[in-house]
């Protein structure tokens, strides 16, 4: 099963992130170098980077909009968790299936989706696509075979097990990647799921963002066992634990995953150790993080890590970086002021589709 | 003209038995998920002891073999993944029909019906045909677990359709019907009519369009407005009474989401006295819905207050004394329907 010698370097990032707000929390310890995998090459690299600063471009779009009084609602942002989503997202085909998660933004642009498409659903605005009835990354796209979340995390790991077990009953090779917090690990759904998935053998990735935190919540308040990785041992399925901050690892581990699921029919739940940098929606202050699990984590930003990386193997420069930043800057800002021009949908939607024809 | 008359009996004959047979209501449940799988390969089944076993009580026996398991699936004991798991592959092209063993575990799976299954038409404007079915319903000493009527919570979630059948044929026709639908139908099936009543069930395809009420009986002097179990304890009473010259109209909803409210108020208005009855408890039952309807839109038509039967609020007990307490049965629904008619 699971945890091979390899995993044994997270191993250490965990141990100091679970000590951490304890007497010897060590939050010193350096930034371990990013390895490439040979599974990438640096066309792709590129390309997963540039989801990654739309990702965090888009999070601080919405803040800002927040703090004008613009956004409503909560504003839940991803920060510190972009490569654990483009980097798992990134393993799948067109093919295959995403169940994203609130903090999923960065999935969404690695399945093509539309910067507009999604500003018109964080916002509200007419033409969303689910007419103003939910908001953030909850919808739907049957086309892009995404999935979006309810509230209720852990709901729908048992759906994405049911989405890929219908085609395995018509024998087609779809995997279905899902995700979840720490926080929602803990609930009945994720263990029925998990256990269903793994008896049935069904091709499902279920990715834990451990970001350390359940809005207030600390992991030491919300589980006892060591990895929420070592679950996959009472189901019978693979389960590792990978440093969530570092893309190429993400890629990899997923990348592996998605490739046992599909050949194997071998669910996996992988659990990748990261941050969440804000509060549990920006109304939240994050007061109750230690500032030092903030220094230790702001130190792997998987975005400056993997700055440090492209610049390293010349995939791009400084400067190119720079540019790029200020380009998907400039898209941002322009689409949202279109976005924020559109009207809200209007009043007489909310009486309809409650059943469809 | 020459007739062969023994040719045209013959015929006849196989007409009747091709289109008619006397199948309990179980066997009317049976007989209609046989035929929509065989009709339909997007059909299959999952739930607790459905395959090996053939259900708690005896629904599917002789499916796996029939259709395979991969179309009857046994799961855990996982309430919120068999029903989980229905919605996602209905999302993906299938029809899925989960059972509970006991529609009491729906409790377990609830989120996944009120907040995945409800929400998904008015978020996605995508349809979800799932079928989550099971026997409901107390008089059979199943005690606060294996006895509760739920029906009105889901009435309550917005997003489902709710359906509770009380007859054999019904339990077919709806049946076919809530596989079909494009929508997440919560079907509840009364385990005291399992083995209890027979009647004559159209063979093949056979359908009751969700959202039409039936009036089982005819009457002029006072409406009885119900369904599931207590349409029966209806049918008695307005047959005792039909002895004294007193003429009961019986309307079964069949379907509490869509409600018809049309066949209901039409009834009001003709026999200008109603009872309303279900065997769940009374506080915040569907009944409480429809006399407010009722009230509502036919004030005027009405010679009496719309009078209510049905359980006393408390869970099912397990004991027969106490189960017949709280349980509405013929001869508490006759009481409320002297008081209605002695108005």
């Amino acid at each position: 099963m699971s945890t091979s010698s390899a995993a044994s370097k997270p191993r250490k990032v965990l141990g100091i992130a679970q000590s951490l707000g304890t007497a010897n929390g060590d939050t010193h310890q350096d930034v371990p170098p990013t390895v490439p995998t040979p599974l990438l090459n640096d066309a792709q690299r590129r390309e997963m980077f540039v989801f990654m600063l739309r990702a965090r471009e888009f999070d601080l779009a919405m803040i800002r909009l927040y703090r004008q009084g613009r956004a409503f609602g909560g504003v839940y942002s991803q920060i510190g968790n972009e490569a654990t989503s483009v980097g798992s997202c990134s393993a799948l085909r067109a093919s295959d299936a995403l169940f994203p998660m609130h903090r999923s933004v960065g999935a969404h642009f690695v399945r093509g989706q539309e910067l507009k498409t999604l500003l018109k659903n964080f916002l509200a605005r007419e033409g969303s696509a689910m007419r103003g009835t939910d908001g953030t990354g909850h919808y739907a796209d049957v086309e892009k075979k995404v999935f979006g979340n309810v509230s209720h995390l852990g709901a729908m790991i048992p759906v994405a097990a049911g989405y890929v077990l219908a085609a395995k009953m018509r024998g087609e090779p779809t995997v279905a990647l899902t995700y979840i917090g720490d926080g929602g690990a803990q609930t009945g759904e994720f263990h029925e799921a998990m256990n269903f998935a793994s008896v049935q053998r069904l091709p499902l990735v279920l990715v834990i963002e451990n970001n350390q935190y359940a809005y207030s919540t600390p992991n030491k308040d919300e589980f006892a066992c060591k990895r929420l990785s070592d679950r996959a041992a009472g189901y019978g399925c693979f389960g590792e634990t990978i440093d969530g901050t570092d893309l190429e690892r993400v890629y990899e581990s997923c990348f592996y995953a998605v490739e046992r699921a599909r050949n194997e029919g071998m669910p996996s739940i992988i659990e990748t150790l990261t941050m969440r940098m804000r509060g549990h929606a920006e109304h939240d202050d994050a007061g109750y993080v230690p500032k030092e699990v903030f220094a230790y984590w702001d130190k792997r930003d998987p975005i400056k890590r993997y700055e440090q990386f492209v610049i390293e193997r010349g995939i791009m420069t400084a400067t190119e970086i720079q540019d790029l930043r200020a380009t998907l800057a400039a898209e941002m800002n322009a689409t949202i002021d279109e976005v924020i021009a559109l009207p809200f949908p209007k009043a007489e939607e909310g009486r309809k589709l409650v059943f469809v024809e | 003209m020459f007739i062969d008359t023994q040719a045209a009996k013959n015929q006849m004959f196989t007409l009747f038995t091709r289109f008619m047979a006397e199948l309990t209501y179980l066997q009317a449940l049976s007989d209609a998920l046989r035929y929509e799988m065989r009709r339909d390969e997007s059909v299959f089944l999952i739930g607790e002891d459905i395959a090996t076993y053939g259900g708690a009580f005896r629904i599917t026996q002789g499916f796996a073999q029939e259709f395979g398991r991969k179309r009857v699936i046994d799961t855990p004991i996982s309430e919120a993944a068999i029903i989980g798991a229905a919605i996602g592959a209905s999302l993906n092209g299938m029809r899925p029909v989960a059972e509970m063993q006991f529609m009491d575990f729906v409790t377990n799976g609830f989120n996944q019906i009120v907040n995945v299954a409800a929400t998904t038409a008015y978020r996605w404007g995508i349809g979800v045909p799932i079928v989550v079915r099971g026997p409901s319903g107390g008089g059979v000493g199943g005690g606060p677990f294996h006895s509760r009527n739920s029906e009105a919570w889901f009435a309550h979630a917005s997003g489902v359709k709710v359906v509770c059948p009380a007859f054999p044929a019904d339990a077919k026709g709806l049946l076919l019907a809530s596989i079909r639908d494009n929508n997440p139908v919560v079907f509840y099936e009364h385990k005291g009519l399992y083995r209890k009543i027979k009647e004559d069930v159209p063979e093949g395809e056979y359908v009751v369009p969700l959202g039409k009420a039936r009036v089982v009986r005819q009457g002029r002097d006072a409406s009885i407005i119900s369904y599931g179990s207590s349409v029966h304890d209806a049918l008695a009473v307005a047959d005792e009474l039909s002895n004294e010259g007193v003429e009961i109209e019986v309307v079964d909803i069949r379907t509490l989401v869509p409600f018809d409210e049309e066949t209901v108020l039409a009834s009001v208005r003709k026999t200008n006295r109603v009872l309303v009855a279900h065997e769940a408890v009374l506080t915040a039952g569907f009944g409480g819905e429809i006399a407010a309807r009722i009230a509502d839109k036919a004030f005027e038509y009405l010679d009496a207050p719309v009078r209510r039967l049905a359980a006393f609020d408390a869970p099912t007990p397990f004991a027969p004394t106490l189960e017949q307490e709280v349980l509405p049965n013929k001869a508490k629904m006759m009481d409320e329907m002297m008081r209605l008619l002695a108005y």
